[in-house]
């Protein structure tokens, strides 16, 4: 028998009636709203009125909106694997720090978390900048001749994406890294495997559920970003976020924005899904 | 067939003495015990052999050459983890085949050779399946069965039954020494259980104190054990602290002679005397005052375990506790409270440095 059982009837289901009216009130129902607006008829000057009309959907199928598209989702699928790629490994040497080691990283990890994405973006974009930037060190290395500018540029953006989302990559790894058995890695290497076919061999597979989970959260939060593309991309590396508000605060469609932005929701739901299944699909 | 010659060895983390001094020889073809109480450096000097820690000191030769910088990968060993170890994400035909597939085998072949070390388990059929659907003792054989895979120089097992029931611990230790005469293969087992080493052991490797107290056969280490740690370790043990004389020892005011004195104790050394529990004799009449023959001590029963076949009793001899033990029929009728002379037989008296 176990301790943990369903609960039964509406007194026992009474603990999650704040929860379900929080999300209700502040998640559901504006996204009913944005649901609604999404087929509202645009009127020129910045207005709209109520009516049901698939005129915003249309519009999807313009070359502009789906090069949009396109790119947005090029580049956060490329955030999410340099991402991940870049902190399977770090975590993995994480986890074999003394307790003390692991403790400080974590701690300055999630500090990283504390800043907004708007510094974030000035501060990559001042790294990366021909006056002030790393590209002055490279110079006083004797690396390269004149100093340059990094930004803006796709590779910019790029690391400005990966670097606001590393830290919770590396928080999501976290638990299974420090889970994995030592004894299993040592158990590849007796049967002849060296530490790196080691890593992709045992490790890697083993993490496999976590990867994914980490590929996923990065893909869905830098789809989100919104101020990075503008400071540190050129605009033809803006996405969908930056499209979506430009629609609705510039261009002041906001039908048009919110059609963008449900397509956009349906889009990465359908990525998830997509992902957990062939994820999932291996597993007895 | 190969064997392993340890010289010197010793490990310390830091200011830590992980295991220290040991000069072995793992001869080919045999299966070594060490045995010894957990924290006694055991594990750590099988690490030292898979090649999972690096000694701190001394050399390790395989079939006379040096092994002790090589990593684990290159020295074909296989070894079965306490945890197992298996890996999750493979099926069991895949985790056995696991070496072979390193060793860029193919696909035909791997399977081959899992099928045929599933069968040599007595596990046959289960190539497909996943390790999670298999109980602790289909996992137990499928490490075994993985570690044994390419034929490995040594086979190593790091407490590999601990997790196993008491009934299928016992019954695995017969059906892994077999597997091990069959295969001939030279094999180290890592234990606390004394039971389990006295089992399966050609030789046993008694461990205590971060080094090796002593290496001989089973019966050998528990008829002649070197010092008192070994014979406290293994076995029960009725320990007295004597005085060594001529040809005898002194406790109190009795004199027990005994069959040898080992060399290097003089007279008037103090001394610890064993006489294994079976060898101890209870009397049921009080010890004769004034009598006092040799190898005869007064003494009062304080407890009788009887568990059916066997019966202990339990007597306290001038503030020293004993145990004898016999079989049922040989019992005395002693009852706890009774006046008893204990009989010590002068071949079964073993003297040890105290």
């Amino acid at each position: 028998m176990s301790l943990q059982t369903r609960p039964r009837g509406l007194l026992q289901h009474l603990p999650m009636a704040g929860p379900a009216l929080v999300l209700t009130v502040f998640f559901l129902v504006p996204f009913g709203i944005m649901v609604a607006y999404s087929f509202f008829h645009r009127v020129e000057g910045g207005f709209y009125e109520p009516a049901f009309e698939l005129a915003n959907y249309a519009r999807f199928l313009t070359p502009l909106f789906l090069g949009v598209l396109g790119f947005s989702l090029t580049v956060c699928a490329l955030a999410a694997v340099l991402c991940t790629a870049a902190a399977v490994p770090f975590t993995w040497f994480l986890a074999r720090l003394s307790p003390r080691g692991q403790t400080a990283w974590l701690v300055f990890i999630l500090s990283v978390l504390s800043l907004s994405e708007v510094i974030i973006g000035f501060a990559w974009s001042t790294l990366l900048s021909r006056s002030a930037g790393i590209s002055n060190l490279f110079v006083a290395l004797g690396l390269i001749e004149t100093p340059q500018a990094y930004s803006p540029s796709f590779l910019a953006l790029l690391l400005g994406m990966c670097f606001i989302t590393f830290p919770y990559t590396v928080l999501v790894l976290y638990p299974s890294v420090t889970r994995l058995d030592p004894e299993v890695t040592e158990a590849a290497r007796t049967l002849g495997a060296s530490p790196l076919r080691t890593f992709f061999t045992v490790v890697v597979p083993s993490l496999r559920q976590a990867v994914l989970a980490t590929l996923v959260l990065v893909f869905v939060f830098t789809l989100g970003v919104y101020v990075l593309p503008q400071l540190l991309g050129e605009p033809q590396h803006w996405t969908l976020s930056v499209f979506i508000t430009d629609q609705a605060i510039y261009q002041s469609n906001i039908p048009f924005a919110a059609a963008v932005a449900v397509f956009l929701m349906l889009v990465s739901l359908a990525l998830i899904g997509l992902t957990l299944l062939a994820g999932g699909g291996r597993k007895p | 067939m190969h064997d392993l010659v340890l010289e010197g060895v010793g490990k310390s983390y830091g200011s830590v003495l992980a295991v220290t001094d040991v000069d072995l020889h793992i001869p080919a073809g045999k299966l070594v015990c060490f045995l010894g109480p957990s924290g006694c450096g055991k594990t750590t000097l099988l690490r030292l052999i898979a090649g999972l820690e690096q000694p701190s000191r001394g050399r390790l030769l395989l079939d006379g050459a040096d092994i002790s910088g090589l990593p684990p990968d290159r020295r074909g060993f296989g070894m079965v983890f306490q945890s197992l170890a298996l890996f999750d994400h493979l099926t069991v035909g895949d985790n056995i085949a696991y070496a072979l597939r390193i060793r860029g085998e193919g696909k035909d072949s791997q399977r081959r050779r899992a099928e045929e070390l599933l069968e040599m388990v007595r596990l046959p059929g289960v190539a497909d399946r996943h390790v999670s659907q298999l109980s602790g003792g289909q996992r137990q054989r499928v490490a075994i069965a993985r570690a044994l895979a390419v034929d490995p120089k040594l086979f190593l097992l790091d407490e590999p039954l601990s997790a196993l029931d008491a009934k299928l611990r016992e019954a695995m230790q017969i059906e892994l020494r077999l597997l091990q005469q069959r295969l001939a293969v030279t094999t180290i087992l890592v234990t606390h259980d004394q039971r389990e080493a006295m089992t399966m052991a050609d030789l046993i490797v008694v461990m205590g104190d971060h080094r090796v107290q002593q290496v001989g056969a089973p019966s050998q280490i528990y008829r002649e054990p070197a010092n008192t740690f070994v014979a406290d370790f293994i076995g029960t043990s009725n320990l007295l602290p004597v005085t060594v004389e001529a040809g005898a020892v002194q406790f109190g005011d009795r004199r027990i002679t005994v069959a040898a004195i080992p060399d290097g104790l003089r007279r008037g050394q103090p001394a610890t005397l064993l006489v294994r529990p079976e060898e101890l004799h209870v009397l049921p009449t009080p010890d004769a005052a004034g009598e006092a023959l040799p190898n005869r001590l007064p003494a009062t029963v304080t407890f009788v375990r009887d568990v059916g076949g066997t019966v202990e009793v339990h007597v306290d001899c001038q503030g020293h506790a004993l145990i004898a033990e016999s079989l049922r029929k040989d019992a005395a009728p002693v009852a706890p409270g009774d006046a008893v002379t204990v009989d010590l037989p002068r071949e079964a008296c073993r003297v040890l440095a105290a």
